[in-house]
């Protein structure tokens, strides 16, 4: 994969002009992103900017206003959002999105239903094959949870699970439904220090594991930095700066779009003061 | 085979064989009268509305009050086959029904598979392609039909009157569930887009429209075999004991395995976060329509049911209002529990019209309707979520595989384990 020159290898997500107007608010503009398999990019921004919006459109949530998204070469864009996460793109939300009165194991099994491997009739009818099948899928959701460290916790009510729990779980989900690409939006909402760190190895352990292609959008500079490859930084629909994470920090538009014009200067003189503290130490 | 056969499936089916027959026998001996005999047969029938409603709007979280218009039509259109069976003697209603519901079926179906890849297609421009054939394929059917009704009659005729008139009250039964669905998913396309409180006003203005349609059957239709407002007499008065118990176990165990299937998950999804379960993968438009036309068809098996326990049919008895009536089932049962949903249901009519009836002195029987509010005041005080809240018994429970024996002990921080896990099967 490597050898190969960027121009020959199709992109995983490709996303060209991507518009979403809502009335007269255009909440993303002209938006262009471009990833390719197995990388781990980022897409920041201060609230409000529409990066959310942007997940919204490519998981076909929203229908765009113009622009085109591609996956793996194929246009899907239109598509209805259960087609898309068919075809291979799987998401967790911002404020997470469990089932929250089913088990923690039938969380994940829903995962599995577009290829269940048997219909209603089966089901009515309580055929061989949907013992089969049902077994089949109930130990591959079992095993799944286990990697995740959640089978003991199978027959548990998922809104009862402590919330990095809950948090895990979603990801687990997602997987499940196996995605070749995985937007993760906002992961580390509302964790402690202690369960970021924990988030980030899980992060690079599914990666891994699952030879997957990450979108990530976070708050947490500290995820961010740590650990995308790139950064897309957009703010009031509409990119600002791009780059590695190294770039991005010291990029003056990123700084006013975060903190205001004033703090570009405060910026400057800050790390002024750090290189001086730096160099005297 | 072992599997189907199960210790709960064993007690569940001879406790069903041991309440038809006691029940059976209660009834041939005369211990129980006419008047409780009726009455038990409308908890059956209610049952089976409820648990039609209860999928809708228990398991897949759609408010809809249209359950009991599509029990309407159910009722209507089975009494209008056996009616002109028994009465005219022919077999126009079961014969147009039969082909007009087999072809605009399968209209549906392969229009279903074609419309699915259409992208970016409105509910709207599908209602009005589906209408279209669906309008065309009755069509088709009925003048096929046409030609078929003679020799029919013909065969029916020469079997024996007992059993031509139940094969013709059985078929009756399943169409007027057809009927039911059929109408239903025509109706759910455009409105199931809707959210869930503007979807229970559309459903509520489908049962008041099918309640003012069943005042001018015979004006505006033609029909004058229903009378209009005047009220269908003259339907055989076919269900038995028997034939309630029989739909309503098919009904329990068809809803049961639907439930605990793929397919039940998915419908349960929809009802937990319809956002998360796109997200997922699921159709929840298909869902949703799958849910909504599964209820309505068992609202239409139960109408059918009903219109031969009286014998009697009247446009009032399909008024909107009634259709709070599986509502309160449901809710007073517990929503998402089939048991709870066949107890309130017979409840219900045994209560409302059986022991209060008795209970209260003569001459006290509109106080029925005080005494019932109160009760359904207190239960939502004492027991907000039902009588049985989520309760099932054990075959309809759904089953959770036994959790694995951990073989490797994951540390208590649970995300390191995967990754540790893999070192050591790395190194």
């Amino acid at each position: 994969m490597d050898d190969l020159t960027t121009s020959e290898r199709i992109p995983r997500i490709e996303v060209r002009e991507l518009t979403k107007m809502f009335g007269g608010l255009k909440a993303v503009s002209a938006f262009d992103e471009t990833i390719y398999p197995g990388e781990l990019v980022g897409l920041i921004g201060p609230n409000g900017a529409g990066k959310t919006t942007v997940f919204n459109m490519v998981t076909g949530l929203y229908t765009p206003t113009a622009g085109h998204i591609g996956f793996d070469g194929i246009s899907i864009e239109g598509l209805a959002p259960h087609e898309i996460t068919q075809l291979g793109i799987a998401r967790t939300f911002q404020n997470v999105r469990l089932f929250p009165n089913l088990t923690v194991l039938d969380n994940v099994r829903i995962a599995y239903h577009p290829h269940a491997g048997y219909g209603m009739s089966d089901a009515i009818r309580r055929s061989a094959r949907f013992g089969a099948k049902e077994k089949e899928l109930s130990e591959r959701a079992q095993d799944f949870l286990a990697v995740f460290g959640l089978d003991q916790r199978q027959d548990e009510i998922a809104k009862n699970l402590p919330y990095g729990e809950q948090r895990r779980l979603e990801i687990a989900r997602a997987l499940a439904a196996e995605p070749t690409l995985l937007l993760l939006d906002e992961p580390a909402a509302g964790m402690n220090p202690k369960e970021i760190v924990v988030l980030m190895d899980l992060i690079h352990f599914i990666r891994e594991e699952f030879k997957l292609t990450i979108w990530l959008i976070e708050h947490q500079m500290r995820v961010v930095m740590g650990i995308c490859e790139r950064i897309t930084v957009v703010d009031f629909g509409e990119v600002i700066a791009r780059g590695t994470p190294k770039e991005i920090q010291s990029d003056a538009k990123v700084i006013e779009a975060y903190l205001g014009l004033g703090a570009v200067a405060v910026a400057q003189q800050l790390s002024e003061k750090r290189s001086y503290v730096a160099r005297s130490q | 085979m072992r599997a189907r056969f199960n210790r709960s499936t064993v007690i569940f089916l001879l406790g069903c064989l041991v309440v038809f027959a006691v029940f059976q026998y209660l009834f041939s001996a005369g211990v129980l009268n006419a008047f409780w005999y009726t009455l038990i047969r409308i908890g059956a029938v209610m049952a089976i509305v409820s648990i039609g409603l209860n999928l809708i709007y228990g398991f897949n979280g759609q408010f809809s009050l249209g359950q009991w218009g599509f029990y309407a039509i159910g009722a209507y259109a089975a009494a209008d086959i056996t009616y002109r069976w028994t009465q005219l003697h022919d077999t126009s209603g079961l014969m147009v029904l039969l082909l007009g519901v087999a072809f605009s079926g399968a209209a549906i179906l392969l229009l279903g598979k074609y419309l699915n890849r259409v992208r970016g297609l409105d509910a709207m421009s599908a209602f009005a392609i589906y209408l279209l054939f669906v309008v065309l394929a009755v069509l088709v059917g009925v003048w096929i039909a046409r030609p078929l009704i003679a020799p029919t009659t013909a065969a029916l005729t020469a079997l024996p009157e007992a059993v031509s008139s139940q094969i013709v009250f059985f078929l009756a039964v399943i169409l007027g569930g057809l009927v039911a669905a059929e109408v239903s998913f025509l109706f759910g396309l455009p409105i199931l887009t809707l959210g869930s409180d503007y979807f229970g006003i559309a459903t509520l203005g489908f049962t008041i429209i099918i309640k003012v349609l069943l005042d001018n059957t015979d004006t505006m239709f033609g029909l004058t075999e229903m009378k209009g407002a005047r009220g269908m007499v003259g339907i055989p008065k076919d269900t038995t004991w028997f034939w309630v118990f029989f739909f309503l176990f098919v009904v329990v165990v068809v809803t049961r395995n639907i439930l605990q299937s793929s397919t039940g998950r998915a419908i349960v999804s929809v009802r937990e976060d319809e956002t998360a379960a796109k997200a997922m993968g699921i159709d929840v438009g298909g869902m949703k329509t799958l849910t909504f036309v599964l209820g309505s068809l068992f609202a239409g098996l139960a109408g059918g049911l009903y219109a031969h326990i009286n014998g009697f049919l009247h446009p009032s008895n399909f008024n909107f209002i009634r259709s709070f009536d599986p509502m309160i089932i449901i809710v007073l049962g517990g929503l998402g529990s089939i048991t709870g949903t066949v107890i309130a249901s017979f409840a219900w009519a045994l209560v409302l019209e059986g022991f209060l009836r008795i209970v209260l002195p003569e001459g006290f029987e509109t106080w029925r309707f005080v005494v019932y509010p109160l009760l359904l005041l207190v239960m939502m005080l004492l027991r907000p979520k039902g009588l049985l809240g989520t309760y099932e018994i054990p075959f309809l429970r759904s089953v959770m595989p036994p959790r694995r024996k951990r073989e490797r002990q994951v540390d208590a921080q649970g995300l390191q384990g995967p990754t540790s896990e893999r070192q050591s099967e790395g190194g």
